[in-house]
């Protein structure tokens, strides 16, 4: 048993590569003169630089939250370059042939294909490599459904009223000290709008990957499914394994209109940093979407990765009969800290959400479930189910479960249940009495104990994040 | 085909088995039975590895193999098997997928050629009958909510499917129905032929009855006290074991 819990600390990160591309960093440290070469950079309309700098300054007067169960040295932003792209893009590139053959082959090691013929069928994908989106595939098919899916930075360009009206919309400027942060800095990121009634006729996806060292991401996502439309959207991350922390602070705004239905899936597999706790991201985000009447929303969740995770996708539900689910597996290992959870914020009638959050601790690492629920007076005939369960594997680890609830509905119902388990030598054992070795064994168990989560996640991704727990038990069981 | 010479077993260094020895022979049935905490399952578990318990003299050789230096998986491959008297819930982990990577190890040990799915579907439900499980069974998790009763036909059912050399029931028989020992019993008899060997640890003469053993010992105190024929075990139904622990 006790080689098994060894074997979770001692585990390979397998997308810890550098890409070797000339890239143009800016020098570390964050001013006003940055917020305004990012925005050159992108050669933005005024608005936009005059939004940033406007939240540069709210966000000088802001600070540092520390609430979250999370112990780290405070992130030195002095340190940190706000901008980072590959030299070659420079000239962006027109289709994926001009595109600098080493970040394909990047691509390729990650196991994500960028030429469209070897896609995952029916997947559409916008590849963000530190502050730049490199290329987005299948647009055109993508368009005669009337579809919108492109880098936000030419979102702002190309469709710039749908930009204006939601970008900030459902996270306000003044939300908190990342998301703050991420409105004065940001590099770039995906923007997707679905029209009316329109149905997206394949999977979209982002990944994202951090290449540069010292060097912050800083992405922002923009989804708009417009009335009885419906989407399904999937990010994931990467980064190599560097001794330094990492800061991300992403944003990603999801609106949902009337009948609308969006599905947000997420993979993150960040660098977690070493055995010993060197390195690794610091990952903050902040990700929230409004729901308006009968529309629905739904984050699933498969966080592996970073050092720290603060991050509570969130659902505002704006209109009568609307739904939010939030579906979470989150794996630390070695000194990983996660403090990630939900926010429902019931306000129209008969609203329901639904809250399943998997929370996996194994070496000296720790894992918090945060979550709230909180009904409006005007929220009739509101629920909510909140189960939150907790697997130990180890006995160094630690699970934490915070679930804050605020009800000023008197019918509204609200049923929380919470477990804490470990894995046991019962168990073990009875896997290996019928030959199952001891990897196998542990990952199986991990991954039932997972089951209701990754049976939300689109049917890939749902293999994927199967194997990525199985990965981190790979060749290290001694 | 198993060969137990002097075994001493500690756990949390108290001396649990003081010097057992047992010599099983292909195709023979042995039942051990006696008191509660003599170390019946502690044999179980020492002969099939698990972690814990340790080894302070004799030795064990299963087809001529040292079992004790062997992880516990490798000798699930190589042909040992062992029925829990208290069978654990693993929820989530269905038992389709559970048996499918079991049979799948051990047939690749074996050399023998992979099922597929198909095939091994209907090896499943086919074995499932056997014991009179319904085949829904395998769509659930591993014990996850079973009866005690389905727990141990569970285990027989599994015991059929791995087609094990050396079965060791850890009283098998305990919580069952008289229908479900018959069943129980059927599963066991069906088993049995020249090649495999079974030790069948029960409290009641009442199992051996329908399964009729070789070999009955009596242990006690970490020791076989006793071994004779199946009347033994009526013997001891009789009169308990205070009188063969007396002289
Ligand atoms: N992990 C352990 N720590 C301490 N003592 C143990 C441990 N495991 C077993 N023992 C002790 O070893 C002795 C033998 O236990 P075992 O379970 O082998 O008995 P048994 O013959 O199977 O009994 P029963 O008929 O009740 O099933 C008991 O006294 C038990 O308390
Ligand atoms: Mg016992």
């Amino acid at each position: 048993m006790s080689d098994v819990i060894d074997s979770y600390v001692k585990t390979e990160y397998q997308a810890g590569f550098v890409t070797d591309v000339e890239s143009e960093t800016i020098a570390p440290g964050l001013s006003e003169e940055v917020i305004r070469f990012i925005s050159a950079k992108k050669n933005e309309p005024q608005w936009l630089l005059d939004w940033r700098l406007n939240a540069f300054r709210l966000w000088q007067e802001m600070d540092e939250p520390d609430w979250a169960k999370l112990d780290y040295p405070k992130i030195n932003l002095d340190e940190i370059s706000f901008y980072s792209a590959p030299k070659s893009m420079d000239d962006a590139p027109k289709s994926l042939d001009e595109v600098d053959p080493e970040l394909i082959e990047t691509y390729n090691k990650l196991g994500i294909p960028l030429h469209e013929q070897a896609v995952l069928a029916g997947v559409a994908v916008d590849v963000v490599f530190d502050s730049v989106s490199i290329v987005t595939t299948f647009k055109e098919k993508l368009a005669e459904a009337g579809v919108i899916f492109c880098p936000i930075s030419e979102a702002v360009h190309q469709y710039p009223d749908l930009v204006k009206k939601y970008l900030g919309s459902v996270v306000p400027q003044k939300d908190n000290y990342f998301a703050t942060l991420n409105c004065a800095v940001f590099s770039d990121g995906s923007f997707v709008y679905i029209p009316k009634g329109v149905r997206c006729p394949m999977e979209l996806s982002t990944y994202f990957r951090i290449n540069e060292a010292n060097t912050g991401q800083f992405e922002r996502t923009l989804i708009v499914a417009d009335e009885g439309s419906h989407v399904s959207y999937l990010e994931g991350c990467t980064a190599p394994m560097r001794d330094e922390n990492q800061l991300h602070a992403a944003v990603v705004e999801l609106v949902c209109m009337d009948d609308a239905e969006i599905k947000y899936s997420t993979v993150q597999n960040w660098y977690p940093g070493d055995e010993n706790g060197v390195g690794g991201i610091y990952n903050f985000v902040t990700k929230r979407g409004v729901c308006h009447q009968n529309a629905k929303i739904s984050w699933t969740q498969v966080e592996t990765g970073s050092a720290i995770t603060w991050k509570y996708p969130s659902v505002i539900l704006r209109g009568d009969n609307s739904i939010g689910e939030f579906y979470s597996v989150a794996l630390t290992r070695n000194y990983q800290q996660a403090d990630t959870g939900t926010k429902m914020i019931h306000l129209g009638k008969n609203t329901k959400s639904t809250i399943i959050s998997k929370g996996i601790s194994a070496g000296k690492s720790s894992n918090a479930y945060r979550g709230l629920v909180r009904m409006s007076p005007r929220a009739d005939g509101a629920r909510n189910f909140t189960q939150c369960d907790s697997l130990l594997i180890g006995d160094q680890c630690s699970a934490h479960t915070f679930p804050y609830i605020e009800s000023k509905h008197p019918n509204a119902i609200i049923e929380h249940e919470a477990t804490t388990s470990k894995v046991s030598d019962d168990q073990l054992f009875l896997c290996l009495q019928r030959g199952i070795g001891a990897e196998k064994a542990v990952s199986m168990i991990v991954n039932g104990f997972c089951k209701e989560v990754f049976k939300e996640l689109p049917m890939e991704f749902a293999v994927e994040a199967g194997k990525l727990l199985e990965v981190s038990l790979e060749g290290s069981v001694g | 085909m198993l060969k137990i010479k002097n075994l001493q077993v500690k756990v949390e260094d108290k001396t649990i088995l003081k010097g057992l020895s047992l010599d099983i022979k292909p195709g023979e049935v042995h039942a051990i039975m006696g008191p509660n905490g003599s170390g019946k399952s502690t044999l179980g578990y020492v002969l099939s590895g698990r972690e814990g318990y340790e080894v302070s003299g004799g030795s064990a050789t299963l087809n001529g193999d040292n079992l004790l230096e062997l992880d516990a998986d490798e000798r699930a491959k190589k042909g040992l098997f062992l029925a829990f008297q208290y069978p654990v819930e693993i929820p989530g982990v269905s038992n389709m997928e559970f048996l499918k990577a079991s049979v799948d190890t051990v047939r690749d040990y074996q050399g023998k050629e992979a099922l597929s799915t198909v095939d091994f579907m209907k090896l499943a439900r086919e074995k499932c009958k056997a014991v009179n499980l319904d085949p829904n069974f395998l769509k659930r998790g591993v014990n996850e909510g079973f009866s005690g009763g389905e727990k141990k036909r569970s285990e027989i059912m599994q015991m059929m499917l791995l087609e094990p050399s050396l079965c060791i029931l850890d009283e098998t028989d305990s919580g069952l129905d008289i229908d479900a020992l018959q069943v129980v019993a059927d599963g066991v008899n069906a088993c049995r032929d020249e090649n495999r060997a079974f030790i069948i640890v029960t409290h009641y003469q009442r199992l051996l009855d329908y399964i009729v053993p070789d070999k009955v010992h009596v242990l006690s105190d970490g020791k076989i006290i006793k071994s004779g024929g199946k009347e033994l075990a009526l013997e001891l139904e009789e009169k308990g074991y205070s009188w063969i622990e007396k002289a």
